[in-house]
């Protein structure tokens, strides 16, 4: 038995590190560390609640909107302030475009390479790899001409002798399977990817002012302004725009990475049974409409039993610390959001060092259970709950990815179904997001450019006490935030976040978190490239920054401004 | 080693001249066993077909960032013709990874250009494909053989409460690695907030004790390029910079580039004639809202803030804070954080607020209004600055 080490694991937001011991050729245990902590909620006590989202932005930059989507939720269930239409479509059409972008973004650039061999697309033949790409999809840059552009701009990076970002990677391990023109594609796609992303994310640039980190959200509505008359807001010029980027959006999706995701999962069929992690699922309801109701459910699936759905309640969330280098507040026992207290206290080994006392604590992650059960989140658990509660576009789209695969539906409980589902949730809601806009400009039809709630604007107009929570489903899974406001400040604030519930170590009753159960009874070939590591690790889009925060409930810290 | 110089202009203070190493980098290659010699990034763009054309009209757009007049373009053009990739390596600290979400957007030229045509960017945990201990040696490599040569640029601020143990990366703390990283870098730069000032993380009670780059690092030739994200053009611009004039931009008191943080956000605000004129918003989605009136009494610290997001704008210059409707939030400033919060509250104690007022009164009351009640030092010390930007560009 050997114990490696994979630290920093690229290609994800954020500072990963999983230690594990490796027998016969498979993963026998595994540990995950967060090893990078800032303590964002513990600077947000004593603030303005209105400016909370342009805090908890900055826990991420990645998935950049969905803290804030979550905060200004949060803050709005607490003060009972209620949206104008307008701006839940504007903020569904955010979400959508940054989900869709997202998944995108993970697959070709944070994921592919663990499937595709760039070095591979070399040797590729340009007329076959066009061949190939033909009888998978119409998209129009399918020719000869163009993957033999790619493939001698390749080899001119090559031959300068400098592969910058490809340095030193696994290239030619034995785990990879797919033949030289797949690899080609998949190379010239990921090229294409980059700059796709950077245009279809100018939606969030028209309608929130910048990408990463847009900044026209306000608690009760949105900051960007309607008039077709004007042109300092949102007018026809600007919505014509953004059905461009969508229909752009939609096509890349439709004809570039669903074709590539199935085409490459069909060489990697036994990836559907390795990877399958803790077996619970959970998702929160997600792009809610006018009248409350959202266009995904939300629920829990538990021990892979997808019989039925469970309907969550907020009171069942709580976080664990006995591996998580904090002070342990609830004498071991889990703390819920809004009662936790906790505070960072470091025990691991004095950097530098090579291991971490995994027997103890070893993480600034800590551990959320529901009802005391660790709970995977992602697109996997949306399409599940989704898949299971009979949603219609999902148990199409489900269906459709089983049957060109030719597996039955327990391949989604896997890293290959946690791929797979990505590339599900991206295609329902790049088909969905134009409906949005449809309906935005229905409004703006009749004459309502209503953007935000001014009623409850004044901190003057609130009670001097008020608690509330905010649910989003963000592209990696289900976030919480939880905030408790006194005296028109905020007292505590919480994130629940997808990573976190994710990369949880183990709880006091010794359950591994969802990434540490998935590596168990993964094959090793290498022990010195564990790339296979890397496929499932990746396989839920790993979000660090986002998953490590401290909370403290035990009084708010008055904000000492220098003055000098 | 063999210089070579090219004369750029001549002005009243004398001649700018460009000069360059040529021939460090072929020796390189030639260690590499490669035949051919080193490709420059005008060739490699060549290479990757993209037109002279198209490559003409990325010298005028970097030209114009670098707050350049445009007869600058063909000096640009020459010098990337004559640069072979410069290595550089990035590293994250304390941060969200909105920087390198920024890069992922920058167009011009696109990241696609930078990290395959221009630089070579032998690490960037968020995009390379090597992980564990073989990214870690191509690091190790790089800072060996590249050094004095290589750019160092840092995403996140360093933790230094408690023996910096609340950032580690391959079992060593985000401080050590900036010591090593930093030490042999020809130019370190800290992009975005957080690796400028210490960011988000340094709020009070700044929990971990996080800190810029220059105060962990005090030795490092660090160029700030603050912003919450940095605009990823005044990146590319910074590096051109020092392509094209083998030195660093001239730097304010905060250590920022002057070209792309010379000026206050209000002087080059396209809604400035409305503040005055008196017109602002009062409420959001009101008929001064949507007509593109001051956000000044929303809380706008754009009369505070030092950056060229008016000009430079966000996603190929699609839109940017107040186009959009939304109060700047001071993001470029050194502790906006503590400073400029909170975020909906007006700038305090402005004279003649209200009323027509001569700007640079207004700017300099603000100023003066702010040192009592605020840490910025910056802004009172950057507004006194007689210099203009590109004045920097004024010597050999």
């Amino acid at each position: 038995m050997s114990k490696i080490v994979v630290d920093p694991i690229t290609r994800i937001e954020g500072h990963l590190r999983v230690e594990a011991e490796v027998s016969g050729g498979k993963v026998s245990n595994a540990w995950v560390s967060g090893t990078m902590f800032r303590g964002i909620e513990k600077i947000l006590q004593g603030r303005d609640p209105r400016d909370a989202w342009f805090w908890t932005q900055r826990f991420c930059g990645v998935c950049t909107t969905v803290h804030s989507i979550a905060s200004i939720r949060a803050v709005e269930d607490a003060l009972k302030i209620k949206v104008p239409p307008n701006a839940q479509l504007i903020r569904n059409l955010i979400i959508g475009i940054q989900t869709v972008q997202d998944h995108v973004i993970h697959f070709y650039h944070l994921h592919a390479l663990d499937w595709v061999d760039i070095t591979s697309g070399l040797k590729a033949d340009p007329v076959r790899t066009a061949q190939l790409a033909a009888s998978l999809s119409p998209w129009p840059n399918n020719s000869a001409t163009y993957f033999k552009g790619v493939q001698e701009k390749l080899k001119a990076f090559v031959a300068s002798g400098r592969l910058g970002p490809f340095a030193n990677a696994y290239w030619g391990h034995p785990a990879y399977l797919l033949p030289p023109e797949a690899n080609l594609m998949a190379t010239a796609h990921y090229l294409e990817a980059l700059e796709w992303q950077k245009d279809i994310i100018k939606i969030h640039a028209i309608l929130g002012s910048k990408n990463p980190h847009p900044q026209t959200f306000l608690v009760g509505g949105m900051s960007i302004p309607i008039d077709p008359d004007s042109q300092n807001a949102l007018n026809a010029d600007k919505l014509i725009e953004i059905k461009r980027l969508l229909k752009k959006a939609q096509d890349f999706v439709e004809q570039v990475y669903m074709p590539d995701l199935l085409a490459v999962a069909s060489f990697y069929k036994e990836w559907g049974a390795i990877g399958g992690g803790v077996g619970n699922y959970m998702c929160y309801p997600e792009f809610p409409d006018a009248s409350g109701n959202t266009w995904l459910p939300g629920g829990a699936i538990m021990n892979r039993d997808i019989s039925k759905v469970v309907e969550l309640d907020q009171k069942k969330i709580t976080e664990h610390v006995d591996h998580s280098w904090y002070q342990d507040a609830g004498a071991g026992k889990g703390l819920h959001p809004y009662e936790g207290a906790t505070d960072p206290n470091y025990t691991g080994p004095t950097p530098p060092y090579d291991f971490l006392d995994t027997e103890k604590k070893y993480s600034w992650v800590k551990a959320p259970r529901y009802e005391e059960k660790p709970m995977e989140v992602g697109p996997l658990s949306r399409v599940l709950v989704a898949y299971v509660s009979g949603h219609k576009e999902t148990k199409e789209a489900v269906d459709m990815v089983l049957a060109k695969l030719g597996v039955g539906p327990e391949a989604l409980f896997s890293t290959l179904g946690r791929t797979g589902a990505r590339g599900i949730d991206c295609l329902l809601i790049a088909r969905q997001a134009p409906k949005w806009l449809d309906e935005l400009v229905g409004n703006i039809s009749k004459g309502d450019f209503h953007i935000h709630a001014n009623e409850k604007w004044d901190p003057a107009t609130w009670p001097a006490e008020a608690h509330g929570y905010g649910w989003h489903e963000a592209p990696r899974g289900g976030l919480g935030h939880w905030i408790k406001i006194k005296d028109r400040k905020i007292l505590n604030y919480q994130a629940v976040v997808p990573s976190t519930w994710n990369a949880s170590p183990r709880d006091a009753s010794g359950q591994a978190g969802p990434y540490e159960a998935a590596l168990l009874g993964t094959p090793i070939a290498d022990p010195e490239k564990p790339l296979e590591i890397l496929r499932t690790i990746h396989s839920f889009d790993p979000c660090l920054a986002c998953a490590v925060h401290v909370l403290d409930a035990t009084g708010r810290e008055t904000v000492q401004v220098r003055v000098c | 080693m063999q210089t070579h110089s090219v004369l750029l202009f001549r002005s009243g203070q004398g001649e700018v001249r460009m000069t360059k190493v040529r021939t460090e980098q072929t020796g390189e290659m030639r260690e590499n066993g490669l035949q051919r010699e080193g490709y420059s990034v005008g060739e490699l763009l060549r290479e990757r077909g993209v037109s002279r054309r198209d490559f003409l009209k990325f010298c005028s757009t970097l030209t114009a960032a670098l707050a350049l007049p445009p007869s600058f373009a063909p000096s640009v053009a020459r010098a990337l013709d004559e640069v072979k990739r410069p290595p550089l390596v990035w590293l994250e600290f304390q941060g969200c990874t909105g920087d390198s979400e920024a890069l992922l957007r920058s167009a011009n030229p696109t990241v696609g250009e930078i990290v395959l045509d221009i630089l070579s960017v032998d690490y960037h945990e968020t995009i390379m494909a090597a992980a564990g201990h073989q990214a870690e040696a191509a690091l190790d490599r790089t800072i060996a053989e590249q050094r004095g040569k290589y750019f160092c640029v840092i995403e996140g601020s360093i933790p230094m409460k408690d023996g910096g143990v609340y950032g580690c990366v391959g079992g060593k703390s985000h401080l050590e690695r900036a010591r090593q990283v930093c030490g042999g870098a020809a130019a370190t730069i800290a992009i975005g907030t957080c690796a400028s000032y210490g960011g988000i993380a340094a709020a009070a009670p700044n929990p971990t004790g996080a800190v810029g780059v220059k105060e962990a690092v005090p030795k490092a030739n660090v160029i700030n390029l603050p912003g919450c994200p940095c605009n990823a053009d005044n990146l590319t611009a910074t590096v051109v910079h020092y392509l094209v004039f083998s030195k660093i931009p001239a730097l304010d008191s905060h250590g920022r580039p002057l070209f792309a943080y010379g000026k206050r956000i209000h002087d080059n605000c396209e809604r400035r004639p409305h503040f005055d004129a008196g017109q602002y918003v009062e409420q959001w989605g009101d008929d001064g809202h949507r007509k593109g009136h001051c956000l000044y009494k929303m809380g706008c610290k754009g009369p505070a803030t030092f950056h060229n997001c008016p000009s430079q704008r966000y996603n190929e210059k699609t839109s940017w804070p107040i186009a959009a409707g939304h109060p700047c939030a001071g993001c470029s400033e050194p502790a906006f954080w503590d400073v400029m919060s909170p975020m909906y509250n007006r700038l305090p104690s402005v004279p003649g607020f209200g009323i027509e007022h001569a700007a640079d009164a207004i700017g300099l009351g603000l100023a003066a209004g702010a040192a009592g009640a605020f840490i910025v030092h910056g802004a009172l010390n950057a507004m006194r600055k007689d210099k203009e930007p590109g004045e920097d560009t004024k010597e050999g």
